[in-house]
């Protein structure tokens, strides 16, 4: 009674107040817009450099033979795990043959590939930049934290008004969503190694370039090795999505089937990306498992 | 011998300015209060010492006493506040980057602690590590760190990883790496401190025995009295950022300057420090060999002793002789060489108590010592013996 009353009297306790308004968007907006017009050449030259690489990977990937492709992922899955994880590898692979993706799965590889590619050329350099200076570390913690937060879809948006629509705004938006796993993760690495180990080598006289590539890369490469692990399965989940942006590949073919409520083309697309994530996933964890330093 | 590092009045303080500080050290603020006031760590304060060439340099103190600080001033791992620090008769404070590194590559080596290996390396490529860096060339490095593998011991591990090793031949890893750059100075943080007793011993023995065909300058970080006192030539006691005394071991015993370092040496066992030279005594009564019977008789009864030792004219020992027998021998007309008795212990004067002890206890006369050239330098009684270790 005494609450009703209350908020009868003061109407702003109940709801927002509705003079208390500031349109972040619109800025936000503002900004993409005047990227987009301002730097226009800059991005075009991204968008090239871009294209190119997933046009060779592409390429490549769609020239391989079918049964070249399965004897070198049995092999790896032999190497790297086990002699029947390989055999299961190799059969799932001709598994997404029969319903007729290879072409398909063989994009969607083609733009994980591409992300990953460049999350490392990347990521890899910002790491050692926040392992070296507490500074970038600060001022990347957030960023990272941001990145990895936004829902992905959010970032379709301005990938697209700087790249319009494809291939390239997909790998743009797939690499912003897939970074941050490998950027903490060298730092994290870096950070790790015993500062004994570090003071031994600068003790011999070492330069800095010889403490980062004698002894802290080696050092930190199981960790380094791990975040590419979680890039590339972050990369691999996300390509669904960019391809609402007009990416080909199995994740269109989802996409389609929701839109069409196909069950059947829908399940099977999505089996593909499926086996594809659990075979990358093996494979990578085995050969950073190769790594693991011992002791 | 002469002066391989000196360390002039160096101050090392930690925290976000430490120059700031300089002034409040300098006044002789206590460290306590200048950590509570400015939140600066004050970890060497005013440290002054010469290390000759070829000495066994130790620095000993508890933990936080600013030990490990000071050695790693000496490659400069830690920069100094303030103070000097000349090799050589350079300062290095002054060196720029590249003489820096080539001062790190040519004259100084460090062993660690807990060895600071590289894990990822296996043996050789640890012990190959700063020939690497000084880029010898690939046949070269790999031989001459064979070389010092096999010196350290370790011949036939070359290809394993440093944690298939236990923590001894670990830090004899250490070690053949500190030595296959042939360094002139060797710094040692602790070196031996992670290893179990027994190891350590041995550890110990073999730092000795290579120093002195070595024959490098060597700065030893220990918190172990015993441990410094065995292997130091010169022990430096430091205390909260301090150095209160510097001396030989003898000097720390004999006449140790606070209390903090008598508390010290209160845990040492004196028979491994003390040596015959120490506590012998020169010898009042001696009796040529030229001298005879007679005069020898004289100089027991003058001195109301029943046994006297004999030397040759350039005082080298010949024997001993009891004054029973000197009577019998002057009535049955025998000389003094041939009554000469020979049932004595001798020793050098370097000789540790500890290892005195069972003579003294097995025997009647007084333990001699004598050098190389059988010369007689000194008596030791039994009492001495016994009583020096209390």
């Amino acid at each position: 009674m005494a609450a009703g009353q209350l908020s009868l009297q003061l109407p702003y306790m109940n709801n927002f107040p509705e003079f208390l308004t500031f349109n972040l968007g619109v800025y936000v907006e503002k900004f993409v817009k005047w990227l987009d017009i301002n730097f226009g050449d800059f991005f075009e030259a991204v968008s090239n450099a871009i294209l190119w690489l997933m046009i060779h990977i592409e390429d490549l990937l769609l020239w391989l033979p079918w049964w070249l492709v399965v004897i070198v992922v049995l092999i790896m899955g032999w190497r790297f795990s086990s002699v029947i994880a390989g055999i299961v590898f190799s059969l799932m692979l001709v598994l997404v043959g029969t319903f007729g993706y290879w072409d398909y799965m063989m994009y969607t590889l083609a733009i994980v590939l591409a992300s990953v590619i460049i999350s490392l050329i990347f990521g890899i350099p910002i790491g050692i930049l926040m392992a070296y200076s507490s500074y970038v570390q600060a001022l990347m913690r957030p960023v990272l934290d941001f990145m990895q937060t936004m829902p992905s879809f959010v970032y379709l948006i301005p990938a697209m008004l700087l790249f319009g629509l494809g291939k390239v705004p997909a790998v743009f938006a797939t690499t912003v969503y897939a970074i941050p796993p490998v950027i903490r993760l060298t730092d994290l690495g870096i950070r790790q190694v015993s500062k004994e180990m570090v003071e031994a080598a600068i003790s011999f006289g070492s330069g800095s370039w010889d403490v980062l590539t004698k002894v802290q890369l080696p050092q930190a490469l199981p960790a380094i090795m791990a975040g590419i692990n979680q890039t590339t399965m972050m990369a691999l989940s996300m390509v669904v999505i960019a391809s609402m942006i007009g990416a080909k590949g199995l994740g269109m073919e989802v996409l389609i089937a929701i839109n069409r409520i196909e069950i059947g083309r829908g399940f099977e697309a999505g089996l593909g990306i499926v086996i594809i994530a659990i075979i990358m996933d093996r494979i990578s964890q085995g050969i950073a498992n190769r790594f693991k330093i011992p002791g | 011998m002469p002066v391989k590092v000196e360390v002039k009045n160096l101050t090392k303080i930690f925290g976000r300015n430490p120059k700031a500080i300089l002034e409040k050290v300098k006044q002789g603020m206590s460290k306590e209060k200048i950590l509570e006031d400015t939140g600066h760590t004050v970890g060497i304060r005013n440290a002054s010492f010469q290390v000759e060439e070829g000495e066994v340099f130790v620095i000993m103190g508890l933990s936080g006493s600013g030990k490990s600080t000071l050695i790693r001033c000496l490659n400069l791992l830690n920069k100094p506040t303030a103070g000097e620090i000349y090799v050589d008769g350079d300062n290095i404070l002054e060196y720029d980057k590249k003489q820096l590194k080539k001062f790190r590559q040519e004259k100084v080596a460090m062993v660690f602690q807990h060895f600071g290996l590289l894990s990822h390396r296996t043996v050789i490529g640890n012990v190959e590590y700063g020939l690497e860096v000084k880029k010898i060339p690939k046949n070269e490095r790999c031989e001459i760190a064979k070389k010092a593998i096999a010196n350290a011991g370790l011949a036939g591990w070359e290809n394993k990883m440093p944690n298939e090793l236990s923590g001894g031949m670990q830090q004899r890893v250490g070690l053949a790496r500190a030595l296959a750059n042939d360094p002139d100075i060797l710094l040692m943080d602790e070196p031996f401190s992670a290893l179990d007793p027994l190891i350590r011993r041995d550890m110990q023995y073999e730092l000795m025995e290579l120093q002195s065909r070595l024959k490098k300058t060597i700065i030893f970080i220990t918190h172990d009295i015993n441990e410094a006192f065995k292997i130091g030539d010169r022990v430096a006691v430091m205390k909260d950022g301090v150095i209160e005394q510097i001396g030989t071991p003898e000097e720390l015993l004999a006449s140790p300057e606070s209390e903090y370092i008598e508390n010290f040496v209160k845990d040492i066992d004196r028979s491994k420090v003390l040596q015959a030279k120490h506590v012998m005594f020169k010898p009042t009564v001696l009796v040529s060999i030229k001298e005879g019977l007679k005069a020898a008789m004289m100089e027991m009864k003058s001195n109301g002793i029943s046994s006297v030792f004999v030397v040759d004219s350039e005082k080298r020992l010949q024997g001993i002789v009891t004054i029973d027998d000197t009577i019998k021998a002057i009535k049955e007309n025998k000389t003094l060489r041939e009554i000469l008795k020979h049932d004595y212990y001798t020793t050098d004067c370097e000789a540790f108590l500890q290892d005195l002890i069972p003579k003294a206890t097995d025997t009647k006369y007084p333990l001699a010592v004598i050098d190389e050239d059988g010369k007689l330098l000194g008596l030791i009684s039994r009492v001495s013996v016994l009583s020096a270790l209390v």
